[in-house]
């Protein structure tokens, strides 16, 4: 049982005290945004040139957001902490971008894809938002193919199509396994035509270290310049923020190592509530963990699941003999291998949404089935793709009784074509051949469905700041679909939020320059660099990255892919104690001025070590399983999640009041209009 | 294994740099080529000095980040691979390797081995875009079919990471395949046609206005491009120039 | 056209190496068959080679293309020595350590000093030859009535160490002359069509290996003329 009294929980009946107004507008589902568009302030263009917009991050919301931003007029001030704006982690990303476009005609619709994503989230996002999300979803396609995104094409000339997890259309719009690098690039060129006309002012190899709010409006930041060290106040009349997940708390994720939650974490510290920050989508299709050194993970694009099948030895003492080596997956016959996620989920089979697949890996190698050293690792197979696809090819050919060999051939060649990238990346990695042997995967934290709460407009807590993509909690519920995260961050930057923040900046026209020597930009500017010199100064003998290991172990034991009260309990205890041996015993080298990562990253690491209790403790509070959120002490006789809907059909914003588990809810009511709640069954 | 390291450092953009040696033990062959620079830097800062500053975000291969010159090679030994993504399987016990920033005028120097690559973010900005506004109001994005060798073609040239190999490994520190390969990918599309002579005149501008060598198709770069950018970029972009040049944009 | 001039751009000097490069391997045909008739023995050859030796000096189309081969020359080796310097610049600080040999050939790495050679080797072989027919006192052949100037009884003597005590040296000097000119042309010749834009999936592979043969054959052509004289005289 957990232990509410000592965290200061407010018990079941105390749940919503204060209802957030997500001020979704009236009407139809599916003619909110075109009536709100049409009912939303303007502002005229010779207003906008008057009015300034900070922009912090540059991934796929960011940058899309900056570009259109500066476009329509407003003057743009775009922050990122890596060499280029080019570099976001948004480029990471592999699989593809969902759009309703039903280019192959498999009755594909706005609907359904709004559908699916609700259904997808478990039912914990909001309808209106995952609704326009949808409905966007297929100007993204129009735009993108417009900037030159190389998207893949059949020989006809037109657009290629791949299925993904959870759904059963083919609505994933790809560019090999690198359609995150493409549509990013996309967005940077085109925030790069804005930068060359002067309408974007880029700050490169910056980091946000606050929020400045005057008269309770975000009215600018405090960003570091990392290279020269110095603290710039930076005014405007709004503040963006697209600085992405923070699956870093894990240290292990397959985030970059510069991904953090700092951002998002100082707007929560200033007023921005936190909203199921507990919702973490943990990955099925990642290369397993190889050693302590390990620093990243590197996922394999789900769309591998597509055309691979996953197993595990059937029999405990086949996967004990893999274990140690003295038997090959190849060698074990047919009939002694369990493809357990076709055997548990025959509509769906390897297709099953990602929590789906990673519980199900956990489950297998909990129970001793785990194919590599650490135990933690399942097959994912293409032997029988390669048969399928090379009897095609064979067919097409027109050869006559080819042998199995040539068969193989053709068919390997054909997944070469598709996923060669992948295979060859694996390949690097682990030195393993994939054309040879399976692939062993396991699940991987990969994103944060979490993230500062925003109403309909996108805007948080705190007037005047935004959050977009991966750093708001918006669409995805408690799950996200594969192939959504893309869209949702171009959706939110090019489609949504450029027409959103008119309406709160039509009041802003006549106020002039916002100044940045104000009493509230001095005190955040003393407070970021008594912070840092705080790090600098502490004579401590342990590296950052000591405590940030320790922190993500403290994290996937307890928050991870199952988690149940007692654990999150401890954890929390475990996490205030870690942060506070952080403060005494962290050694930062160097020195304030100048270039200097590990102090950058002390930074960081000290905020990560605040946003793990709250996760924990949002974990805690939600005494349901839903999505990635997986409490064992809610689940069915089958070992599946099992939502509590009458209780916790809520969104959960946490309000910051000075130690993370002091925080306190806020709860914004779901209400499904248009979707009937049934359990998820991909049976 | 055990190895000894020799690394660059240079303390800023002005200031000489000298190569230190740090001996290196229990290094494994699964470990990537960063991490065994993490467990360096881990040593060192546990020792009281200061660690090596290096570019490194993504460790798949990706975002281009990552930027070391290895043994006398961009992103070190092997083919096909960023720095983030070389193995220390590629290396013995006891080697010895010499770890430096990419050298180019063009690449000041920032510290250690971190380098300013600012000048490929000008070069984009020169003219590596279609102008097209971002309203969503745009043609059906099956309105214009594209041959699929255009298309893959047009894709093959816009995987470019923009690390910066291409300019540390040339002997001229020449910018062409990284130019040439955004100016091909917009060459190929129909998205691309408008603007194509002016794009190709105004990037290659900038591109000597950084600083820039130039191409004396020696053809390192494609070799040592992790992404394997081909050379009949920088052919299609010299015929594009030259008829820029001669009909004017 | 671009802001800078077309002359100024890096792909412009691009064009000029390869246009001026490629002009002159034509020129090194020409040049390679009339010197062939130096294998020719006797009064037979003397006469041929002489003749076309009048003809190549006073032809007005001749003298035109001679005129665009030293100018060739010139801006072949202005734009080097530019390029050369530019790209100097571009790397202030060579690396301690590097491996050109993994990821390109030889040639194309040291176009500067193999031009370098080939440039001493034409100083000294224009010198001997081409000074001497337009600007001093030269032997004559009668043929017809006509007064020739005696070209081919100097190539002979030249690399005949009976009368040219030098002529092991000269000799060596060509043939160096001709192996720098080959490795140049191992790189330059594929690499002046790659500057011009003329590359493609299908003819490039030609185009290379015409370039390969053409590198081999034409120098060797040229080296075999004093290496013959040297020896069937000696």
């Amino acid at each position: 049982m957990t232990d509410s009294k000592i965290l200061n929980i407010p018990q079941q009946g105390d749940l919503g005290v204060d209802l957030l107004q997500s001020r979704v507008p009236d009407g139809p589902l599916a003619d909110k945004w075109t009536n709100h568009k049409n009912n939303i302030r303007l502002v005229n263009p010779a207003n906008k040139r008057l009015i300034d917009v900070i922009v912090v991050g540059t991934g796929l919301a960011g940058s899309s957001a900056a570009a259109s931003l500066a476009e329509m007029g407003y003057n743009v001030h775009a922050f990122c902490f890596q060499d280029s704006p080019r570099r976001a982690h948004s480029i990471a990303a592999q699989g593809g971008i969902n759009a309703a476009k039903n280019y192959q005609n498999d009755g594909d619709s706005v609907y359904r894809l709004f559908y699916d994503t609700v259904k997808g989230g478990d039912y914990r996002s909001r309808e209106a938002n995952v609704h326009r999300l949808a409905e966007v979803s297929r100007s993204i396609i129009d735009q993108c193919v417009a900037q030159g995104v190389p998207f893949a094409r059949e020989y006809g000339g037109l657009l290629d199509n791949r299925s993904f997890g959870g759904v059963q259309v083919s609505r994933t719009f790809y560019a090999k396994g690198q359609t995150g690098q493409q549509l990013l690039l996309g967005a940077y060129s085109a925030l790069s035509r804005q930068i060359s006309k002067g309408k974007v002012k880029m700050y490169n190899r910056h980091e946000m270290m606050e929020i400045v709010v005057v008269d309770g409006k975000a009215r600018g930041i405090i960003a570091k310049n990392l290279v020269t060290g110095e603290v710039e106040r930076h005014s405007a009349h709004a503040v963006v923020l697209a600085s992405g997940g923070y699956g870093n708390v894990f240290f292990l994720s397959t985030n970059a190592m510069g991904s953090n939650v700092s951002a998002a974490w100082k707007a929560h510290k200033k007023g921005a509530y936190m909203a199921n920050p507990c919702f973490t989508q943990i990955h099925p299709t990642c290369i397993p963990v190889s050693g302590h050194y390990q620093s990243k993970l590197t996922l394999m694009s789900e769309s591998l699941r597509n055309d691979g099948r996953i197993w595990v030895p059937a029999k405990s003492e086949d996967a004990e003999a893999v274990r140690k080596g003295t038997l090959k997956p190849v060698d074990i016959a047919e009939e002694d291998r369990d493809y357990y996620l076709e055997r548990r989920y025959p509509a769906f089979g390897n297709l099953v949404p990602r929590d789906v697949a990673s519980r199900a890996a956990k489950e297998r190698c909990d129970e001793g089935y785990g194919v590599n050293e650490t135990g933690e690792a399942v097959y994912l197979d293409y032997a029988s793709a390669f048969e399928r696809y090379g009897k095609t090819e064979a067919n097409v050919l027109g050869l006559e009784n080819p042998s199995d060999e040539k068969i193989r051939e053709l068919g390997k060649a054909v997944v070469k074509a598709k996923y060669g990238n992948l295979f060859d990346m694996y390949r690097q990695i682990t030195d393993d051949n994939p054309y040879e042997t399976p692939m062993k995967i396991y699940p991987a934290v990969h994103y944060t469905m979490g993230g500062l709460w925003v109403d309909y407009n996108l805007m948080t807590t705190v007037p005047g700041l935004y959050a977009a993509g991966e750093a708001n909690f918006s669409d995805h519920g408690a799950n996200r679909l594969g192939a959504s995260a893309l869209m949702q961050g171009l959706a939110d930057g090019y489609f949504v939020l450029p027409y959103t923040i008119g309406d709160y900046l039509a009041d802003d026209i006549r106020t002039g320059p916002i100044p940045n020597d104000s009493p509230e930009f001095m005190k955040a500017e003393a407070e970021v660099k008594d912070v840092l010199e705080r790090l600098i100064n502490n004579k401590g003998s342990l590296p950052v990255d000591d405590f940030h290991r320790r922190l993500g172990r403290i994290m996937w034991e307890n928050c991870g892919m199952a988690r149940n009260g007692q654990d999150l309990s401890k954890a929390i205890e475990e996490i205030s104690a870690l942060r506070k041996e952080f403060y005494e015993n962290v050694r930062v080298p160097g020195t304030l001025d100048g270039y200097n990562p590990e102090l950058d990253k002390a930074a960081r690491v000290a905020d990560l070590l605040e946003l793990g209790e709250l996760m924990c403790k949002d974990a805690l509070v939600r005494e349901e399983s839903c999505g990635g959120h997986f409490r064992e002490e809610h689940q069915t006789e089958e070992g599946e999640a099992l939502r509590r809907d009458e209780e916790f059909t809520f969104v959960s914003a946490w309000e910051y009041k000075g130690e993370p588990k002091d925080a306190v809810l806020h709860r914004e009511e779901l209400e499904y209009e248009n979707i009937e709640l049934k359990q998820r069954s991909y049976k | 294994m055990d190895l000894t390291l020799k690394v660059w450092r240079q303390d800023g953009p002005t200031e000489k740099g000298r190569l230190d040696t740090h001996q290196l033990s229990g290094v494994t062959g699964d470990m990537s080529f960063l991490e065994m620079m993490d467990v360096l830097n881990d040593n060192i800062i546990r020792e009281g000095g200061d660690p090596v500053v290096f570019d490194h975000d993504c460790r798949e291969g990706i975002c281009g980040m990552c930027s070391m010159f290895i043994n006398g090679q961009a992103h070190g030994p092997g083919r096909g691979v960023t720095t983030c993504q070389l193995h220390m399987r590629s290396f013995k016990d006891g080697d010895t390797i010499t770890i430096e920033p990419w050298r180019a005028t063009a690449f000041p120097v920032v510290k250690d081995l971190t380098v300013d690559r600012g000048a490929f973010d000008r070069v984009i900005q020169a003219g590596g875009y279609v102008s097209v506004n971002t309203s969503g109001e745009t043609l059906d994005a099956n309105t214009i079919p594209i041959a699929k060798a255009d298309a893959d073609e047009a894709f093959n040239a816009a995987t470019c990471i923009g690390c910066g190999a291409c300019v540390a490994t040339c002997k001229n520190a020449s910018a062409m395949l990284f130019v040439s390969a955004k100016v091909s990918q917009f060459a190929l599309l129909p998205q691309g046609q408008p603007e194509r002579k002016r794009r190709v005149t105004r990037m290659v501008d900038q591109m000597d206005k950084e600083g820039f060598g130039n191409c004396t198709n020696t053809g390192a770069c494609s070799v040592e491009c992790p992404k394997g950018i081909d050379l009949t970029n920088i052919a299609r972009m010299n015929r594009d120039y030259l008829n820029a040049s001669i009909k004017g944009e | 056209m671009s802001s800078s001039g077309i002359l100024k751009s890096s792909i412009a000097k691009k064009y000029v190496m390869a246009l001026t490069g490629l002009f002159l391997c034509l020129f090194l045909v020409g040049h390679l068959l009339g010197n062939l008739q130096l294998f020719i023995p006797g009064e037979e050859g003397q006469t041929a080679f002489n003749q076309y030796a009048l003809f190549m000096t006073t032809f007005p189309a001749v003298k035109v293309l001679s005129y665009l081969t030293y100018g060739s020359v010139l801006f072949h080796l202005v734009d080097g020595i530019v390029l050369t310097v530019q790209n100097r610049r571009a790397r202030p600080v060579s690396y301690a350590v590097e491996k050109g040999s993994s990821n390109s050939g030889w040639s194309s790495r040291n176009m500067a000093l193999l031009g370098t050679i080939v440039l001493v080797f034409i100083v000294t072989h224009m010198q001997n030859f081409w000074w001497k027919m337009h600007f001093s006192e030269m032997p004559t052949q009668t043929v017809d009535g006509v007064v020739l100037k005696d070209l081919y009884t100097v190539v002979l003597n030249y690399f005949n160490p009976l009368v040219n005590s030098f002529a092991f040296a000269a000799v060596l000097l060509y043939v160096s002359g001709m192996v720098a000119l080959g490795f140049h042309l191992w790189h330059g010749f594929a690499s002046g069509f790659q500057s011009l834009g003329i590359r493609h999936a299908k003819y490039t592979i030609w185009i290379e290996m015409v370039g390969k043969g053409f590198a081999v054959l034409v120098p060797l052509a040229f080296a075999a003329i004093p290496l013959y004289l040297f020896i069937t005289q000696g």
